[in-house]
């Protein structure tokens, strides 16, 4: 089995505090004895992992923390992750019934986080691998869907190969989560907390198409899922996006995460796009010592796709907003220096006459990221639309043994959904291996 | 404005809140500082022969997140010489003529008693309080509530104070017994001016689980302690109120048993005390928590329309019935605002693993408020008990068209009773 490339502790993201602090024992304590423990309760609907919350937050009432992790993995096995990076204010807490009585909702995430760190800071594992099955899977992308449904099939006794281009794994989770949030040196202990189940083997600098096809893996393995994620960030295809200072988002912060940038130089930096990741790099920038950061949406504020909360936050730490602002091209002598941008009107119609010039010596392009779907369209029976692999609601491809789960069939969402996906998939793996039988 | 002050067997103080025989009223600086505060007067930490305590001698009862709901100790009276004790009484006495001191005492032989009394009096006591209730420690040398749970010895014993005794004197009862009146009623056979209760509660508040050793521990041993505050209220007003009604019990009532403000003191006021007593809240809070129990009551007072405190004394004695009088034909149903509701269930769940099964989920897709089949409900408040929005369950009167009847009308006079509800 290769080993996952351990992470250098000179990263730029180490600069970053915590956006929400861990809770001590009494800070838990008291907001555990808060919940209401309610019946059938809104804040598990909420959860697209269903975690039994009223009993794990129970659970750190009555000191069994190591219950309470045992609650939260048994339905999320990146319970650890998604206690950091999931928007708990749209998901679980924002179905807390405190809401419905003006009290502040319950502080789900912060508990989760509370356990889940237990569990990894005393080493209390869980989950052991069931019985050999003799069937194998392969998995291509090492990210949170694949190690989702690795752990899942490997508690089922199927053996497993991840097959992962880079020489980190986690994905998304190591490269690319806003470091305030969390910080690639956690989800690696992720990864090695989940594959210490054993028996998923991870092969590294692995290149779908390079090193072997989706057709060869396929025909290796007893089953193959497709959770490769998205593709490079979009281009504007406008004019100068070849200068110096001009990046995808998406690359750039895989930059600081997993190792140095230098921002000593920057004076005016501008992140194009309207969504979470344009709303995580204005405030990464922010975080970096970048004094001006302008978010330029071509959209207007209510319009934005990104979460109101955290576009709440980028504006208290100083976030500036150029709104209505389309990029045409960009600007400078071998190095970007301003974008030409036009206005635009509530219509997204080009206002006439509004050219004017943004100075910008660093520009971060979050519009979006292309989708790796088309790569699994050379498989027979693999239908793709809109660049995202379709899948039933347990992953299954149109393709017997192919599956899909993740960012590549959803398109992009949150780590917590990969988390469910995974799980779904590897329990329908399971059935159909069982089918088969 | 109310009158607060209090008259307990001849015992006047300015208001009713005295502190308890306890380590808040251990010396006279102490006393000093709480009476500057307010309090009304102060029981004297049991004077006696000086004992040696332990080390440690508390332990606190935790729930979910609260501290201290309950309390127990394991200290003894004490440890001050007698000497020290009665000069200090004297210099609280001069300098704070207004507020009650009330020297409890705990010694073993007619000739032990003869003296401490004398000598408590003369420091300046108005009044003296024989504690028959101590549960730990003392108790196996054959004093405290090793008296207090022998009726004929604690008769005998109250009445060689009433003999030396020139002020007025409470029997501080235990209760740890199975029914306190025998003992109010031994210590007015005695001669008792009053009594106050209760004393601790026998007890071993918990167990440190890692070590496997009783808390509080003293090394590797402990024993059981005197269990106190919040959580033993209704054990001592059930008991305040069993003298109280009593028909043959006639001498007052100082209460005592998790005071902590001035609500838990009306209701024993309500219920037959004429003074109460507070040492947990003290030594959990401090001595200033005396102003707002001051205030509060006051504010109760005026609005209630009462103008002293002898108006309150055993005004709610009148509703402490026994079970056989109650009307088995008075009728509650629950009523949920489904505006209030914030749809926790935790009602629901309540009423159909607890109670009686008549609370249920609103059908799927509708707006969580739970649906109530009131055909089943029996009024039995469980639901309103766990609700946590105020005023978003009650529990309303329904006219059944049945005449009261109680359970001995019944049973004596054959008066109809109304279908059983929730029998299913």
């Amino acid at each position: 089995m290769t080993k996952p490339a351990d992470i250098t502790p000179d990263r730029s993201e180490t600069v970053f505090e915590e956006f929400k602090p861990p809770y001590n024992k009494m800070q838990a304590a008291v907001e555990a004895n808060r919940c209401l423990y309610c019946e059938d309760a809104p804040c598990i609907k909420a959860c697209p992992t269903s975690i039994d919350i009223p009993t794990f937050i129970r659970k750190i009432a009555t000191d069994n923390v190591k219950g309470s992790a045992k609650t939260i993995f048994e339905s999320n096995v990146l319970g650890m992750s998604c206690a950091r990076v999931c928007p708990v204010e749209v998901l679980c807490v924002g179905d807390c019934v405190f809401n419905e009585m003006d009290q502040p909702p319950i502080q789900i995430g912060k508990l989760q986080r509370y356990s889940t760190d237990a569990a990894y800071d005393k080493g209390w594992t869980y989950f052991e691998a069931g019985e050999d099955t003799g069937k194998n899977v392969g998995i291509v992308g090492a990210g949170p869907a694949a190690l989702a449904t690795a752990h899942e099939l490997r508690r089922l006794g199927h053996a497993v190969t991840l097959y992962e281009k880079r020489e980190v794994i986690g994905g998304l989770n190591t490269t690319g989560i806003a470091p305030y949030k969390m910080k690639a040196d956690a989800s690696v202990d992720e990864v090695n907390w989940i594959l210490s189940i054993g028996g998923i083997e991870v092969k590294t600098g692995f290149e779908v198409g390079k090193d072997a096809t989706l057709e060869e893996l396929d025909g290796k393995h007893d089953a193959l899922v497709l959770a490769f994620g998205l593709g490079p960030d979009s281009s504007l295809s406008a004019a100068g996006e070849d200068l110096s200072g001009v990046y995808g988002a998406v690359d750039f912060i895989e930059m600081f995460k997993v190792g140095k940038v230098d921002l000593t130089s920057v004076k005016n930096a501008v992140v194009v796009g309207g969504g979470n990741t344009a709303l995580d790099a204005v405030r990464e920038l922010r975080g970096l010592g970048v004094e001006s950061v302008t978010l330029a949406y071509r959209g207007r504020e209510p319009g934005m796709s990104g979460y109101a909360h955290e576009w709440k936050a980028g504006k208290v730490e100083g976030v500036r907003a150029a709104f209505g602002t389309q990029p045409i091209a960009f600007e400078g002598a071998g190095k970007v220096e301003g974008i030409k941008c036009v206005r635009l009107d509530e219509k997204k119609k080009t206002i006439e006459g509004s050219e004017h010039v943004l100075p910008a010596d660093l520009v971060l392009l979050a519009i979006g990221q292309g989708k790796l779907g088309e790569l699994a369209a050379s498989l027979p029976g693999v239908v793709v639309e809109k660049g995202c692999v379709q899948v039933d609601a347990g992953g299954a491809t149109g393709r017997p043994g192919v599956y899909a789960a993740g960012d590549a069939a959803n398109g992009g969402t949150e780590v917590v959904y990969a988390a469910a996906e995974g799980k779904k998939a590897a329990h329908a793996i399971d059935a159909y291996f069982k089918g088969q039988a | 404005m109310a009158n607060l002050q209090s008259n307990t067997a001849g015992i006047i103080s300015p208001n009713p809140f005295w502190l308890a025989s306890a380590p808040p009223a251990n010396s006279g600086d102490q006393i000093k500082r709480a009476f500057d505060h307010g309090w009304g007067g102060a029981v004297w930490k049991t004077l006696g022969q000086p004992i040696q305590n332990v080390s440690s001698r508390f332990a606190g009862l935790h729930y979910k997140g609260t501290k201290n709901i309950g309390f127990n100790n394991i200290e003894l009276i004490t440890d001050r010489s007698l000497e020290t004790n009665f000069r200090e009484i004297a210099e609280v006495k001069k300098s704070h003529p207004e507020h009650a001191i009330i020297v409890s005492l705990m010694v073993e032989t007619k000739e032990e008693w003869q003296d401490i009394i004398k000598r408590s009096i003369d420091a300046g006591a108005d009044g003296l309080e024989l504690n028959f209730g101590c549960p730990h420690g003392m108790c196996e040398r054959g004093m405290g509530s090793a008296v207090g749970q022998e009726p004929a010895v604690n008769e005998e014993i109250t009445s060689w104070a009433m003999e030396y005794s020139t002020v007025p004197v409470l029997v501080k009862l235990t209760p740890n017994v199975g029914d306190i009146v025998p003992h109010g009623l031994a210590a007015q056979a005695g001669g008792a001016n009053g009594v106050s209760l209760i004393n601790t509660i026998k007890s071993i508040i918990g167990v440190d689980i890692d070590r496997q050793v009783i808390n509080p521990r003293v090394g590797e041993l402990s024993s059981n302690g005197g269990y106190c505050g919040a959580a033993v209220k209704p054990i001592a007003l059930h008991m305040c109120a069993s003298l109280a009604r009593d028909p043959g019990f006639k001498i007052p009532i100082s209460g005592i048993g998790g005071v902590s403000s001035w609500r838990d003191a009306v209701e024993f006021i309500l219920l037959g005390a004429s003074s109460v007593q507070v040492c947990t809240e003290v030594m959990l809070r401090g001595y200033r928590v005396v102003e707002d129990m001051i205030e509060g009551l006051e504010n109760y007072m005026e609005e209630h329309g009462f103008e002293d405190l002898g108006q309150m004394t055993g005004k709610a004695i009148p509703s402490y019935s026994n079970w056989g009088n109650l009307d088995l034909n008075f009728e509650t149903i629950a009523k949920i605002d489904a505006d209030k509701c914030i749809g926790c269930y935790d009602c629901v769940v309540a009423c159909q693993d607890g109670a009686h099964q008549c609370l249920f989920p609103a059908e799927e897709g509708k707006k969580r408020v739970p649906v109530i089949d009131e055909s089943e409900c029996v009024g039995c408040n469980l639901c309103e008990i766990v609700c946590p929005v105020p005023g978003c369950i009650t529990m309303e009167e329904v006219d059944n068209g049945f005449a009261p009847a109680t359970w001995n009308e019944h049973v004596n006079d054959g008066k109809p009773l109304r279908p059983k509800k929730g029998a299913h």
